[in-house]
């Protein structure tokens, strides 16, 4: 078996995991960060796209609040290419307690976040389509963080200093040996190839999956996920965050984050952080609750709805509802714990908050290592966000227009060009379209690829020379996954969407009978029975 | 109702707009209907980033050929003023987009003027400085006026006085039933009376008064010059004006179906104007030829038309299109004896208002106008008809053969 060296080696590549191997990177460690998939696969990638300013936690969990506002301005900082300065609004809709929004005022005041009760005729020239009927509406710096963005920033930081990022590895097993992990045994994905990883620390930031990572370490951590639902609407309804003014609940958030507008969330407790399937009930309380903040919200296009699952770790077992658990990280030291003397595990949190749940989690691992070096995350901006500039909606319009559209559109829907489908490709190595997606937003506008995949299938298969029906594979593969995401809201425009993108891949490119590895059922088949499991949702 | 923008909703990216659009056809400067409109507004939002739309022509065929209701040359126009906001409307649209004041200056010194438009610098320094392309098919002033020539008329024949109006009337009306009011728009107050001549000829043969108010440009030139406010208010002077007689229940007839476009549909889309008066203006506005057809239905129209032995190329304007009454103008003319009308394919002349002035864009808007130009040629190399003035306007350019209004060939008729 092939061996590696690291000092540390992080499990996880998400916001914390990536958080961690920056910052542990900064600090001079050697690091090796791994993943079972791509970066941001897990709940990193299937949030809303909140940068709090805390307000949400003021009256519930004030610590979380302190946190959050904190590193909101850090995060400001060193992150503004990822970050769109939206603005927050607190509202109170006819359907909320009028009496908590003064709870909420002094409490924001007490937490130290900004907050400023602005005119009703204010709230309507800024977000004309928030409902009249709104009595209240206060205004904090909440803002919008493209989390694919953030995280690939800060893997090219932790790389620019060092660290290695190892994806599609999976743990198979950690070696534990009187007391202390000696290293781990990874498998290598796409080529099978086990590795074995010599290590002088092991830090588990694997989000929903960190209770089995610990299991291998013969440390029993209980994660409660929390499975939250979203619906992605095709445009921005908004151009502000809004919250509902009242404890947080369902769909209660309306988050503008890149050309979309995303309704959240649920919270519903799931035993299995790989299968997690979108209730209907979820949906149609999403599309209710959106009507309370925009008039017209169930008339409005929704593009896809999908679910993430909140990892929280769970002190009192007692507790059912996972929306009383609290949102602040939680930093398990196992030599104190369970007697393993070199790792740790960092959970729950909000991606809003990664920095700091880095910060002290490497700050924690140098105390135990007894070296001292200081954490700097929060002095050095993140590549392409040297020059302090928020990231703006406009941004590929203008970009593409200014290069005299001398480029081809591959992905038409959210502006991506052939030069940067090619750059990528030739980056990620990978015939995974999902991949792609994740760094480019490839086929995440309104047809869901309908009318880019097939493109970029095509691009991949030129520019890598990978064999006929590993493309095909890779195209059916993707067509499934999107697809996934637009049956829980096939009705309206999305429903007709589907039908021509269902004549496209099926009538045109006969897509459920391309040459293709053998032993799986055909993408037709599958897409059959999903559809079966969900007729159209009525929406009245 | 909603800004018309969210129905970027409704795309499917289906190309209908693009493979129809006659500019993105002719020219890489635009990228196309669906990319400027619900694509592009998906990442609009602040300060515009993208100048392509400008080269939208907003002759609306997108809008009137998309299957789901996204209304793409509205978006576009809305994304245009945001553009013009921000980085100044030109000197040269401020000027073109006012005929009006135009026709005001120039028509009492028109023979002056118009001989020293055609003296060869005039035109090249006017490219130069304005930006006007030197070969536009600028219009020639009218030294009367329509106004003065009605008012005129009306003192000559004293059959048609009517002390009971402020402003002009005709009468041979039988009853208040039987009146209209007429919006000539200011191509035939300033430009060609001779249409505006054309309707009260045909409308007083049918036994309609006429009541020609006082009245001010729709509004539409400065709307897609990108000003905004400019055409709000000239619509509010002329709501204000017609709204006595919309509240009597008076049709409001119109010879220009560009004008009428605007005053029906375009103030309440593009300048959001959505108030109960402009509303009860638009809703009795008609279309000249859309008003005969209705009375032909009704049994109401003088079908005693004269023979008039030719071949007749029609073209129906984009803006006439965007009316989506069909196109009237051509069933009317068939009721002429040996007048063969016969109905033009190609989608547009070009010209689109004041787009093909523009020096950036008149060989866009030649480009376009080919296909049709060549078509009237076979058709008859003598005379064609269509019913928006620029429009007409285009086609003589581009073909060198005049061009008439089909009320002309109806009051031709009628002889």
């Amino acid at each position: 078996m092939q061996q590696f060296e690291t000092e540390i080696l992080v499990i996880g590549g998400g916001s914390t995991g990536c958080g961690v191997a920056r910052d542990a990177a900064m600090r001079g460690f050697h690091t090796l960060l791994i993943d079972k998939g791509d970066l941001s696969y897990g709940t990193t990638g299937r949030y809303h796209g909140l940068l709090h300013s805390g307000g949400r936690y003021v009256i519930k969990d004030s610590q979380s609040a302190r946190e959050c506002i904190a590193e909101n301005r850090i995060l400001r900082r060193i992150s503004p290419d990822a970050i769109e300065d939206t603005s927050g609004f607190f509202v109170v809709t006819p359907a909320d307690d009028p009496a908590y929004s003064d709870k909420f005022y002094r409490g924001c005041l007490d937490c130290g976040i900004p907050v400023a009760e602005i005119t009703l005729r204010e709230m309507l020239q800024r977000e004309p389509r928030l409902n009249p009927a709104i009595s209240r509406a206060f205004e904090v710096p909440d803002g919008a963080i493209d989390s694919f963005k953030a995280v690939s920033a800060l893997v090219r930081s932790a790389r620019q200093h060092g660290a290695e990022v190892w994806l599609y590895y999976r743990l198979v097993n950690l070696h534990l040996s009187q007391g202390s992990l000696q290293g781990a045994t990874v498998e290598n994905l796409r080529s099978g190839e086990k590795i074995y990883i010599s290590c002088d620390f092991v830090i588990n930031a694997a989000g929903a999956w960190c209770g089995q990572v610990a299991a291998m370490a013969k440390c029993p951590v209980t994660i409660a996920m929390g499975k939250g639902t979203m619906i992605a609407m095709n445009h921005r309804l908004v151009n502000t965050v809004i919250n509902r003014c009242k404890l947080p609940d369902d769909g209660d958030i309306l988050v503008p984050i890149r050309t979309v507008s995303v309704i959240g969330t649920t919270d519903y407790r799931v035993p299995d952080p790989d299968h997690y399937p979108i209730e209907r009930w979820e949906i149609e309380l999403l599309m209710k609750e959106g009507e309370h903040l925009v008039p017209g919200f169930k008339q409005s296009r929704a593009l896809r709805a999908w679910a993430g699952v909140r990892p929280l770790y769970q002190t009192e077992p007692t507790l059912t509802d996972t929306r009383d658990i609290t949102r602040s990280y939680v930093l398990l030291d196992h030599e104190t714990r369970d007697g393993v003397r070199n790792f740790l595990t960092i959970t729950s949190g909000k991606f809003t908050t990664y920095r700091l749940m880095a910060q002290v989690t490497v700050d924690k691992m140098c105390q135990k290592l007894k070296i001292e070096r200081p954490c700097t995350t929060h002095l050095e901006a993140l590549p392409d966000s040297e020059d302090h500039h928020y990231y703006h909606v406009s941004h590929r319009l203008g970009e593409f227009e200014a290069a005299a559209q001398d480029d081809a559109l591959i992905c038409e829907c959210e502006f991506v060009t052939a030069t940067k489908l090619e750059t990528a490709i030739h980056r990620l190595r990978t015939t995974n379209l999902d991949d792609l997606r994740r760094s480019l937003r490839l086929a995440m506008g309104p047809c869901q690829g309908g009318f880019c995949i097939f493109r970029a299938a095509a691009r991949t298969h030129e520019s890598l020379g990978f064999d006929v029906s590993r493309t095909n594979q890779a195209l059916v593969q993707f067509l499934e996954e999107r697809w996934k995401g637009v049956h829980p809201i096939l009705w309206g425009d999305q429903l007709k969407q589907a039908r021509l993108d269902d004549w496209i891949y099926q009538n045109v490119f006969n897509v459920s009978a391309l040459p293709q590895d053998e032993g799986s059922p055909s993408s037709a088949e599958r897409a059959n029975q999903s559809l079966a499991e969900w007729m159209p949702v009525e929406i009245s | 109702m909603e800004d018309i923008r969210f129905t970027l909703d409704h795309c499917v990216k289906c190309n209908i707009c693009t493979s129809m659009c006659p500019v993105s056809r002719v020219t890489p400067l635009f990228p196309g209907p669906k990319y400027a409109g619900p694509q592009a507004q998906r990442l609009r939002y602040g300060p515009s980033t993208d100048r392509s739309v400008d080269f939208c022509s907003g002759c609306g065929i997108c809008s009137q050929v998309c299957p789901h209701g996204v209304k793409i040359a509205e978006i576009n126009a809305k994304a245009r003023h945001t553009m013009y906001q921000e980085c100044g409307i030109p000197l040269r649209n401020q000027i073109i987009a006012r005929p009006d004041v135009l026709g005001r200056l120039a028509s009492p010194a028109a023979p002056v003027i118009n001989l020293a438009m055609r003296l060869p610098g005039v035109r090249r320094a006017m490219e130069a400085i304005l930006h006007i392309h030197h070969a536009a098919p600028m219009p020639s002033f009218s030294f009367e006026t329509f106004p003065a020539w009605f008012r005129n008329r009306r003192q000559q024949i004293p059959s048609l006085r009517n002390p009971s109006s402020n402003h002009g009337t005709t009468s041979g009306a039988t009853t208040p039933d039987e009146t209209v009011v007429y919006y000539h728009g200011c191509a035939t107050h300033f430009y060609e009376p001779r249409i505006g001549k054309a309707a009260i000829k045909v409308l007083e043969r049918n036994g309609y008064q006429v009541i020609v108010p006082e009245q001010g440009c729709c509004g539409l030139p400065l709307m897609s010059n990108g000003n905004f406010e400019a055409a709000r208010q000239v619509v509010r002077f002329n709501v204000a004006r017609l709204l006595p007689y919309a509240r009597q229940g008076l049709p409001i007839v119109a010879t220009s179906s560009s004008c009428s476009l605007m005053l029906k549909r375009e103030v309440r889309e593009i300048l959001d104007m959505q108030d109960d008066d402009t509303a009860l203006v638009s809703a009795h506005l008609y279309d000249i030829c859309e008003f005969l057809l209705i009375r032909l239905a009704m049994g109401q129209l003088d079908i005693a038309f004269q023979p008039i032995p030719l071949r007749v190329p029609y073209h129906a304007p984009c803006q006439l299109r965007g009316h989506g009454f069909g196109k009237p103008a051509l069933e009317l003319l068939q009721l002429i004896p040996e007048l063969e009308t016969i109905e033009m394919s190609a989608a547009c002349c070009g010209t689109a208002g004041t787009y093909g002035y523009k020096q950036e864009k008149y060989s866009i808007a030649m480009a376009v106008g080919e296909e049709l130009f060549s078509a009237i040629h076979s058709t008859n190399p003598h005379l064609s008809a269509c019913d928006s003035e620029t429009c007409r306007w285009q086609i003589v350019h581009g073909t060198g053969l005049p061009s008439v209004h089909p009320i002309e060939l109806l009051a031709a008729a009628y002889q």
